[in-house]
């Protein structure tokens, strides 16, 4: 059968700024949805005045955060407070199956983006919102970043884990920008069941998404610890619910273990030679390793001081131990393991040439992700979408000046 | 009512967190979730803290009574022929395999797809490993914690010593969990358009570099090795965790322009440094932040994080408490917005669990039910699903197939 997109016959309009949308978006482009991302007129989307810039020149074509969001997508410009950009606006959600947003609820309204608005528009179109706090509740208005939805998800409270002194080492957000990546793929996650809820109602639907929610739903163990045991994980730990967290010093650098079933802890006795002191009483089980991991640590880093971290993790998972070096960014680029996966590709961009990035994180069988265009310059396909509109040439030079694009 | 899933049936080998989290979704939007663990083998979190009143017991289990809640359970001991013939007629009649075991079990067992498209030609099946079922790592043992250091997560969170620290509980995990949900769907989209399934092999390592292009283009574009910098951002400046009245207790502030300084100086009872030629820009914000902080922490120190937070959103600048689960499971917002669930549990009684990170306007109710107890559905299953007379499943679980 003919390769073909899973999601080809969506048709995905993005208004968002910054990440969750559109990372929301991408997923969905990458599987080949139709999106058309639209960005405010000379401006663009914050995502272009966002670093790393391409040999630290902050040009709007060159944030490397930019390009990988947004490959695969088509980039117009609309500018809603204009009433010429709004009708076109307008004109592509009729079209369309979904709109993916992601503005504060009262900005949303106030652009006439919300989905009670839209729905009389097109009454099948799914508008999914994303959010910091979500469509309503207390918090519903107040302003987010990054740093404020990792902490108020609750997972910031665990980060890092194994804290000496909690008065000189808060409660860490994580590199990068988790929350709003983990937001975003609620979103399409979300957006899948909506787009299935319709085909059973033939309604359209609306999809709303926390970014607080999507965060705190990965801190569901630490949850179930308070309302099963009332207990609370102290930071002071190192190994929270799961046994993870506990960094081991390499002669180079660190590997982490994570030894919990006792056929991989005898593995790693006999890695290290089996040493007198792992057969004691102390140590018999994963909770008193876990329990006295003080104890234990500086053991183990007898032998691993004495290896690379490389060394390390490739003897220890030959021998089905889960263990693994902690990689700088260089390592994690440069693996084998994922230069023999494929999963960074090469993609020519007219500003900055050719560069690596990465791609999708699957393999589907019967319809591979490809990746079909670089990520747009600003406005690239205003005139290939609003001809695709009915408007003329002679037309984009008014809508031009009037700055409606 | 309907639900976006009704009439899928997903047979679901998955265990741990990644897997389940990803067949939890489903079922919770109406899919058939028949899980299939063994009393010889029961699924990882059957036998972990915390328990319900620190009380063991496979069913007592909080973490994997959340990441198994809404599903069916049955047994099956893969070792036995029969069960492995049982596990082929619940694939027969179901929609999607998901399955997360170390490289070559399936195969092992004659559950790799090319069997089971024999058996069902348009099974979607979702294989998930942590480096990928092929390459030098294909084998490789992981669980999601410790792909945080494989994938460099670890490595750019931490303090400005630079030292790695990392995440000390889960994350990409239920991150995995969540994008499962998501190609599985595809996988589901593309089959109602076209009646083809399909195998879909997804790596966690990828999915979590997939979360992470600022240091990766960084490098790529750059050379740059990013290191961990603590709370700071970019560019924003304030932008850290301050500490709050009670035993450790942080609000996050971020300030993202000019006009928020000022507010966030009044709201503080500073107006006077509005014009400290220190912090009157934003770049002199952002290096001189070091100055900066231990000013704004005199100020957050006398109030609880919520109220810090609450002062400074009513002022019009972005703050939010630094929470502890705890705080999580009572938050009034959450509380509010219905993301904790309550839950009664035949064993455990009535609790609260995390809830479903989305609201969909369709889906009003979604299918919330407690975990299932070990075996719980076996009678189900093999009677009424599969059609065997009581007396041959009485026989299978005396054989110790159904175990």
């Amino acid at each position: 059968m003919q390769k073909r997109n899973a999601l080809a016959d969506l048709k995905i309009v993005e208004y968002a700024n910054f990440i969750s949308g559109a990372f929301c978006a991408k997923l969905m482009a990458d599987l080949g949805a139709e999106v058309i991302k639209i960005e405010p007129p000379g401006i663009g989307d914050q995502a272009r005045r966002s670093e790393p810039f391409f040999k630290d020149v902050p040009d709007s074509d060159g944030s490397g955060l930019f390009l990988y969001l947004n490959m695969n997508k088509y980039g117009i410009t609309l500018d809603l407070k204009n009433a010429l950009g709004t009708k076109i606006f307008h004109q592509l959600i009729k079209g369309a199956d979904i709109l993916i947003e992601n503005w504060p609820p009262s900005v949303a309204k106030k652009l006439g983006i919300d989905y009670k608005t839209l729905s009389k528009i097109n009454p099948r179109l799914i508008v999914t919102s994303i959010t910091p706090f979500g469509q309503n509740g207390p918090y519903r208005d107040y302003k987010a970043t990054e740093l404020i939805s990792f902490h108020t998800g609750g997972i910031g409270s665990r980060t890092p884990g194994g804290v000496t002194d909690p008065l000189k080492e808060p409660p860490l957000k994580a590199g990068g920008h988790q929350a709003e990546f983990m937001a975003g793929l609620a979103g399409a996650t979300a957006t899948m069941f909506a787009v299935f809820a319709r085909a059973a109602s033939g309604k359209g639907q609306h999809v709303d998404v926390s970014v607080q929610e999507a965060v705190a739903s990965t801190t569901f163990g630490d949850i179930a610890n308070w309302t099963y045991e009332r207990k609370v994980t102290p930071r002071t730990t190192e190994f929270g619910m799961v046994g993870g967290g506990g960094l081991i010093p390499a002669k180079d650098g660190y590997v982490t273990v994570l030894g919990n079933q006792d056929y991989q802890w005898n593995a790693l006795v006999e890695l290290m030679g089996n040493p007198a002191w792992a057969k004691e009483e102390r140590f018999s089980s994963f909770i008193s390793r876990i329990e006295r991991w003080s104890e234990l640590k500086p053991l183990i880093m007898q032998w691993t001081t004495q290896h690379s971290k490389e060394e390390i993790y490739k003897a220890c998972q030959a021998k089905r131990v889960p263990c693994y070096a902690v990689n700088r960014i260089d390592e994690v680029v440069q693996s084998e393991q994922l230069a023999f996966r494929g999963f960074f590709q090469e993609i020519e961009h007219p500003k900055v040439g050719r560069l690596r990035y990465p791609t999708t994180p699957y393999k589907f069988s019967a319809t591979p992700p490809q990746i079909r265009k670089r990520a747009p310059l600003l406005g690239e396909d205003n005139a290939e979408i609003l001809v695709k509109l009915g408007y003329s040439k002679e037309d984009l030079i008014k809508i031009r000046e009037a700055g409606a694009i | 009512m309907t639900l976006p899933l009704d009439g899928i049936r997903v047979a679901d080998f998955s265990w741990v967190l990644a897997g389940p989290l990803c067949t939890k979704y489903l079922a919770t939007m109406g899919a058939e979730v028949i899980k299939i663990e063994s009393f010889d083998r029961p699924d990882y979190y059957r036998n972990r803290q915390p328990f319900a009143d620190g009380i063991p017991g496979m069913n007592r289990a909080g973490s994997f009574n959340t990441i198994n809640f809404s599903k069916k359970d049955c047994t099956l001991n893969l070792k036995h022929p029969k069960a492995v013939a049982l596990t082929k007629e619940i694939i027969e009649i179901s929609d999607v395999v998901v399955e997360n075991f170390a490289g070559g079990v399936m195969e092992r067992l004659g559950l790799d797809y090319e069997s089971l498209k024999k058996i069902k030609p348009d099974i979607i099946m979702m294989s998930s490993s942590g480096l990928g079922k092929e390459g030098p790592g294909k084998d490789f043992v992981a669980y999601g914690t410790t792909l945080h250091a494989f994938t460099g997560l670890t490595g750019l969170t931490g303090y400005e010593d630079g030292e790695p620290r990392g995440i000390g509980g889960t994350w990409v995990d239920p991150v995995t969990g969540t994008i499962e949900a998501f190609a599985i769907m595809a996988a589901l989209h593309h089959r109602s358009k076209t009646g083809e399934g399909q195998l879909i092999d997804l790596s966690m390592a990828e999915v979590q570099i997939s979360l992470m292009p600022e240091a990766v283009m960084d490098y790529i574009m750059n050379g740059r090795v990013q290191k961990p910098r603590a709370n700071q951002d970019d560019w924003m400046a304030p932008h850290a965790c301050y500490p709050c009245k009670g035993e450790d207790k942080w609000v996050a502030i971020a300030v993202a322009n000019d006009e928020e300084w000022e507010a966030l100086c009044k709201a503080i009872g500073k107006p006077e440094l509005v014009n400290d030629a220190r912090f009157a820009d934003s770049l002199s914000r952002w290096k001189n932040q070091k100055e900066l902080d231990p000013i704004i922490a005199q100020w957050t120190q006398n109030y609880t994080h919520y109220e810090a937070a609450a002062i400074l959103q009513r002022a019009g600048v972005a703050a939010g408490p630094s929470l502890d689960p705890s705080e999580v499971a009572q938050d009034p917002h959450l509380l509010k917005r219905g993301y904790i669930v309550t839950l009664d549990h035949p064993e455990v009684g009535v609790r609260q669990y995390a809830g479903i990170p989305w609201k969909i306007s369709g889906v009003p109710k979604p299918y919330l039910k407690h975990a299932p107890l070990i075996g719980e559905h076996n009678e189900y299953v093999f009677h009424e699903l599969l059609g065997l007379p009581t007396e041959e499943v009485k026989q299978l679980m005396e054989a110790g197939a159904i175990r």
